[in-house]
């Protein structure tokens, strides 16, 4: 391998991406405009909530409940007869009906412990979660106000402080922009490389390219190195401008360190844009394959959801990408402040991981140019 | 060749008036009128990009007219009514090789399939297959996939494809170019025949060939979408005094473009005395697995000399110049340049030898003096050298004016002249060129020429050259031509002529390749008499293609497209398994609960009560408890490794404090960088703070007071709150949507793409037999679908299903009609694969996930969300999908949901249908 073909071929890329205007607006996208809209479109888990009542005691404590409850968290509370409440909620049409009982507030106040129910659509996965404890604080709010008007409140004798580290507002905003900007850096690496290959295969230039004195590693390489590259920078320049400037978000830890394992980590994922391209051949059918790859690379990664909750076979199985490590890396640094200390163990089985898909990527690249 | 009086008698078959037609500011056709008479063989001659192929196009009806009129077969061919009853008596075969066939089904597939559009029965269809395939010899090759036929094979098959239906009116466009000489004879003897069974049948071609073009009974010259002159050959040759169709055609050029254009002449080469061996092959064999591509080639070519390759695609001419650069090892025998043995390591050896490619190859991304740039370092030429390098290669082959042009805005002939230059960057000694002049007009292809005698003579440059044109083997010092992996003949053009005693060279080389192929086989191929016409009733076929629907021409569609997924792993494998990939990362990975995190307690208090607190915590089966923490730096390193997810400090005199009944604080970090995790974690503390206060608080007084009152929750048709059980139900109609949407649209999209679309073009094929035979196998494929997901849902995900299994069913069968007639109405706005992908994804995927009440229900939608919500056919279907998994509802409660799914198929089919072009515009 020389690295003068090395250097000629990746310039090459460099020149093929800087004229390729779709390629080009994807690069800018998916590091600016989506990752600014990721950090402000985050939906409020709590938006308009359906909401029924069925107030069988109209007493001043259930009417101060009912008036409770109003956008733009929930919806205005649609006052129902028992008879309803069930198969409105078949319908779908509630998420969460409160039943306040006949004779509540005489019950409440004369000590008896009277029970509001509160029914919730448990299939309506981010609001019932989020949404069932606010309707019980909320109602929990109205009663107790109610109360302190008729007797002192009990003295709590001890108080739990809460603190959280690292994002004390627990601001989604900080965290969405940085998870995608882990995934624009798989997806843009993946696709660019791949997309390097199969364009020289549709022009026929990869043969062109085989009767010159280059070999094989050294076409490889130079994609490598080239898309790799432009990812990378692409994504310091989005963390510092967008992700830091314009969204304020404070970047935790070595940014230098970040940037070493950012590069282990598109040495892996360019790898296998390379692979996935041979295996493709026409870029209709590695859009297809990207589908197949690309979701269970990010959403398992643990980039979205923790991967502490999912099941303990596909924690296993994710070590083997190197999404998984480079997620937990780019969080320890980021978001915690870790050093080389603490990540060493990610940098090392990206590594290993890159090696790995280094090596069998050239085999099958050599394979594909016969 | 029958006499073109016999069809003047019935007036022409077309009738073309002040045609034009432009492809957005190009344009391609403008201002031609012709008569185009019946019942002979009528040529269309010109180079590449003249028009030759919209003319022939808008003739089959294929492409919708822009300007003026034609008028085929006594009707209009812009009237769709016309079209449609006339199509069973055209027949248009599209230019490139097998270019509307199907690669990946056999050859008898792909006839049966074109039979099938005509309506045809089964037994109709074998019995005319085996007619067909007999008399052009492809019977022996019935099973074989049609992409793996070699040129000549595929064509037969075009035409055998084109014929299944007989037609009165035949349009082959550029059906032998690519083809071998022997393989092009049997063509035209082919079309010999099958006029002499059919003598009224007229048949329009046009070819780049000019010495075919020199059999036909009328031709049409054409250039830059005008008509040169039309005339029977020998008229043509009369009016411009030449002796060939070649110069003929120069000469009937408009004068600008003739300019410069000097006889093509290259000087003979003088054979010297013990001259040097440039190429040397000996015994040269490949084999790839069972197949041998190259048998026992040897030849010898000495420096200087223009060395001819011929043979037809796929002969073996390509590997053997691989093995000759040592691209590939030879599995025998031995390639050597000047002398020395190859070896394919020996990157040197690349260093002498220039090689240009079919076609235009280089990089259109960069431009031309980048192009010679990128090439001369690759080659390692010393850095100083390359400028004036460049600049010479410039000035030789005439580009200094284009030096910072980008490729693609180039003519082909001066692209073609910048492959050369490219080629010849470095000073090769060897220059070698795989068919460079394919697609070039002759006036450029002589210029190319010329350019190559002066490399040969004057620079004693060794090239290697591969074509198909005869006049261009002409001019070769020595051909060689080859067969199937086998070199036939190797000699000087005019002792190859002599050899057989043949009069012209391709006569010859002809009969070298039959004496090659056997006899028997070449016999087989002509002997085998057409059996008596299947009682062809035209008037039956054209009552048949009347029909405004028919099952026959739907089904040949359902058949072909089964077959062609069976055979495409990507596609097959997303069809599969694609949903369930995706339901499990889904399933698995959007997951809201959240378990097993990892605390640690830092207890500097450590009483019972202490104790008894972070017990509270260590209990629930939400949090697994770590080592205790020592100290703050112990808990700050352990935070920020991620070891811990929360951490509760406990003051020292806790106990105490908290005995006495005076406040105390407990301190708990948590892990922020997840914020939907952490707040869940701080929900779960605080509620387990509260439990722990109220136990204590009822250890101490023991009664309720005034005041006290519970809220009962009860989490409906999910009472364990596992996020599987609310999001599997919803996720199924997401990917019974966006995956056969998406498969429904590429299987359009990619005829379009591809070219084969043509077939429904030219053929009776309505556009509801078209979509329908189109979507029937997606539909089935996608109800496994739902099988596979019900099944995964149930067993695996062990979501509750407690409704009833016959209405859930029936849904989802109406549903995924629904959503593959979504795709068919996407299909026909877009026109690449790569589009269909992304674009299908975008489409379904943002008004499925966002406003068809997976996260937030309709009914708390407004405004355009709530629009998009109430006419999505997804939002049903969720409803109908969570009510028979978790609500344990049944078609009394389920019903009106069915309603609008009901409305929507004939809806989208309707649209899909009235967006469809029966015509490529």
């Amino acid at each position: 391998m020389r690295l003068a073909n090395v250097y000629r071929l990746g310039i090459k890329e460099l020149w093929g991406l800087a004229r390729d205007p779709v390629l080009l607006i994807l690069i800018v996208y998916s590091f600016s405009l989506s990752i600014y809209s990721a950090s402000n479109a985050q939906p409020e888990t709590l938006n308009h909530a359906a909401i029924a009542i069925v107030d069988e005691d109209e007493s001043p404590v259930s009417s101060r409940i009912i008036t409770a409850f109003y956008p733009p968290l929930f919806s205005v509370p649609k006052l129902i007869g028992q008879a309803e409440m069930d198969s409105r909620m078949d319908a779908g049409l509630d998420t969460f009906a409160l039943d306040i009982p006949p004779n509540f507030q005489r019950d409440l106040l004369a000590g008896r412990s009277p029970a509001i129910q509160l029914n919730i659509d448990a299939t309506r996965m981010s609001q019932a979660f989020s949404g069932g404890g606010y309707v019980q604080s909320i109602v929990a709010g109205e009663i107790d106000e109610y109360l302190n008007r008729h007797r002192d409140t009990a003295d709590v004798p001890v108080e739990l402080v809460l603190r959280a580290a690292f994002n004390p507002q627990l601001d989604k905003g900080w965290f969405m922009p940085i998870a995608n900007v882990i995934t624009s850096i798989t997806m843009l690496s993946i696709i660019l490389t791949g997309a390097a290959l199969i364009r020289e295969r549709e022009h026929g230039t990869i043969e062109h390219l085989l009767v010159m004195p280059v070999t094989p590693t050294e076409i490889m390489v130079s994609k490598i190195w080239s898309m790799g590259l432009v990812v990378l920078v692409a994504s310091a320049l989005s963390l510092l401008v967008v992700v830091r400037l314009i969204l304020d978000v404070p970047l935790q830890g070595s940014f230098a360190l970040f940037l070493a394992g950012t590069a282990l980590q598109l040495f892996a994922t360019t790898c296998m844009g390379i692979f996935l391209a041979t295996v493709a051949g026409t870029m209709p059918q590695f859009g297809l394959l990207l589908m197949l790859v690309l979701l269970p690379l990010q959403v398992l990664s643990g980039a979205m959801t923790p991967r502490e909750s999912m099941p303990e076979f596909i924690q296993t199985l994710m070590l083997a990408a190197p999404n998984t490590h480079f997620v937990i890396l780019a969080q320890s640094i980021l978001f915690r402040g870790a050093g080389l200390s603490v990540v060493w163990p990610q940098l090392l089985a990206l590594c290993v991981i890159g090696a790995i898909f280094f090596y069998f990527s050239l085999r099958r690249f050599r394979q594909f140019l016969r | 060749m029958s006499a073109p009086a016999a069809g003047a008698a019935q007036g022409p078959v077309a009738r073309l008036q002040d045609v034009g037609l432009s492809y957005g500011s190009t344009r391609a056709l403008s201002g031609v009128t012709l008569d185009i008479p019946a019942g002979c063989m009528v040529g269309l001659i010109g180079p590449d990009g003249v028009g030759k192929s919209s003319l022939l196009s808008l003739i089959a009806g294929a492409r919708a007219l822009q300007g003026g009129r034609i008028e085929v077969l006594g009707g209009d061919i812009a009237d769709s009514r016309h079209r449609r009853l006339t199509s069973p008596r055209i027949a248009f075969m599209p230019q490139g090789l097998g270019k509307n066939l199907y690669p990946t089904l056999s050859v008898f597939e792909n006839a049966d399939f074109f039979g099938g559009l005509f309506g045809q029965d089964a037994a109709e269809r074998k019995a005319r297959i085996a007619t067909l395939l007999g008399s052009t010899g492809l019977g022996p090759f019935a099973d074989r996939p049609a992409g793996k036929l070699s040129g000549g094979m595929k064509q037969k098959l075009g035409l055998c494809c084109a014929l299944i239906h007989d037609p009165d009116l035949l349009i082959l466009d550029e059906p032998t170019t690519g083809v071998d000489p022997l393989s092009r004879r049997q063509f035209w003897e082919l079309i010999d025949r099958i006029r002499k069974d059919r003598p009224g049948m007229s048949v329009i071609v046009s070819t780049a060939y000019m010495e075919e073009a020199a059999r036909f009974d009328w031709l049409v010259a054409m250039d830059a979408g005008r008509v040169l002159a039309t005339g029977s050959p020998g008229e043509l040759l009369q009016r411009t005094a030449t002796a060939d169709l070649d110069a003929a055609f120069v000469a009937l050029l408009p004068e600008e473009k003739r300019r410069g254009h000097v006889a093509l002449a290259i000087p003979p080469r003088q054979p010297r005395e013990g001259e040097e061996i440039a190429i040397e092959a000996e015994h040269l064999t490949m084999r790839f697995g069972d197949f041998t591509a190259v048998s026992d080639v040897s030849f010898r070519i000495p420096r200087g000399e223009i060395f001819g390759f011929l043979g037809s695609n796929g002969c073996g001419k390509t590997t053997t110049m691989k093995m000759l650069t040592g691209l590939l090892p030879a599995s025998e025998g031995t390639a050597r340049l000047f002398g020395s043995a190859v070896d394919p390591k020996d990157m040197a050896v690349r260093r002498r030898i220039g090689y240009m490619s079919q076609a235009f190859s280089l990089y259109t991304e960069l431009s031309v003096r980048q192009n010679l740039d990128l090439h001369a370092r690759l080659f390692e030429m010393p850095e100083a050298a390359i400028p004036d390098r460049i600049a010479e290669m410039a000035r030789r082959f005439d580009l200094t004016d284009v030096m910072d042009a980008m490729p693609d805005a180039l003519s082909l002939g001066i692209r073609q002249r910048l492959s050369l230059a490219v080629a010849m960057v470095h000073s090769p000694e060897i220059l070698i060129l795989d068919e460079p002049t394919s697609g070039v007009d002759p006036v450029a292809r002589d210029g190319f020429w010329s350019i190559l005698a002066d490399l040969s003579r004057k620079d004693d440059v060794t090239i290697f050259v591969s074509t198909h044109f005869m006049n261009e083997a002409a001019l070769c010092d020595r051909i060689s031509l080859m067969h199937a992996g086998k070199v036939l003949v190797s000699d000087t053009p005019e002792n190859i002529v002599k050899m057989r005693k043949a009069d012209t060279l391709e006569q010859a080389f002809v009969e070298f390749l039959e004496e090659a192929i056997g006899e028997k086989e070449a016999a087989a191929a002509g002997a085998a008499a057409p059996p008596p016409e299947i009682a062809a009733d035209a008037a039956a076929a054209q009552a048949r293609a009347g029909r405004f629907f028919d099952f026959g021409r739907m089904l040949a569609y359902t058949r072909r497209e089964t077959l062609e997924l069976r055979r495409d792993p990507i596609r097959a494998t997303l069809a599969l398994i694609g949903s369930l990939v995706l339901m499990f990362v889904v399933g698995y990975g959007i997951n809201l609960d959240v378990e097993d995190l990892t605390f640690a307690v830092l207890d500097r208090d450590d009483t019972t009560i202490s104790r008894d607190y972070a017990l509270q915590i260590a209990g629930s089966r939400y949090f697994i408890e770590q080592p205790p923490i020592v100290d703050y730096n112990d808990l700050d390193r352990r935070m920020r490794a991620g070891e811990i997810s929360l951490a509760i400090e406990i003051p020292a005199g806790f106990g105490r404090d908290v005995a006495r009944g005076e406040g105390a604080e407990v301190s708990a970090w948590i892990d922020g960088a997840m914020p939907t995790r952490a707040e869940t974690v701080r929900g779960y503390v605080e509620g387990m703070h509260a439990t722990w206060l109220a136990q204590k608080a009822r250890e101490r007084s023991g009664n309720a007071t005034a005041g006290s009152y519970r809220i009962e929750i009860r989490y409906r048709y999910n009472p364990d709150v596992q996020s599987v059980v609310a999001i599997v139900p919803a996720i199924i109609p997401i990917l019974l949507l966006m995956i056969p949407s998406m498969l429904t649209v590429l299987s359009v999209v990619r005829e379009k793409e591809l070219g084969s679309i043509i077939n429904f073009y030219v053929t009776p094929v309505t556009r509801f037999e078209f979509l329908l035979g189109k979507q029937l196998p997606y539909v089935v494929l996608a109800a496994l679908n739902v099988v596979i997901l019900t099944a995964f849902a149930i067993f695996v995900f062990r979501v509750p299903f407690t409704g009833s299994f016959l209405v859930f069913g029936t849904a989802a069968l109406l549903y995924v009609v629904v959503t593959t007639s979504m795709g068919l109405v996407i299909s026909s706005f877009i026109n690449s694969q790569i589009a269909a992908i992304f674009g299908t994804a975008l489409l379904t995927l943002v008004p499925a996930v966002q406003y068809s009440g997976m996260i937030d229900p309709v009914s708390s939608m407004q405004g355009f969300g709530a629009f998009v919500g109430n006419i999505f056919p997804t939002t049903y279907f969720v409803t109908i999908s969570r009510g028979s998994f978790s609500k344990a509802l049944g078609f009394a409660d389920l019903g009106p949901s069915f309603v609008p799914l009901l409305i929507a198929v004939p809806l989208l089919l309707g649209l899909g249908a009235a967006f469809l072009k029966k015509q490529a515009t």
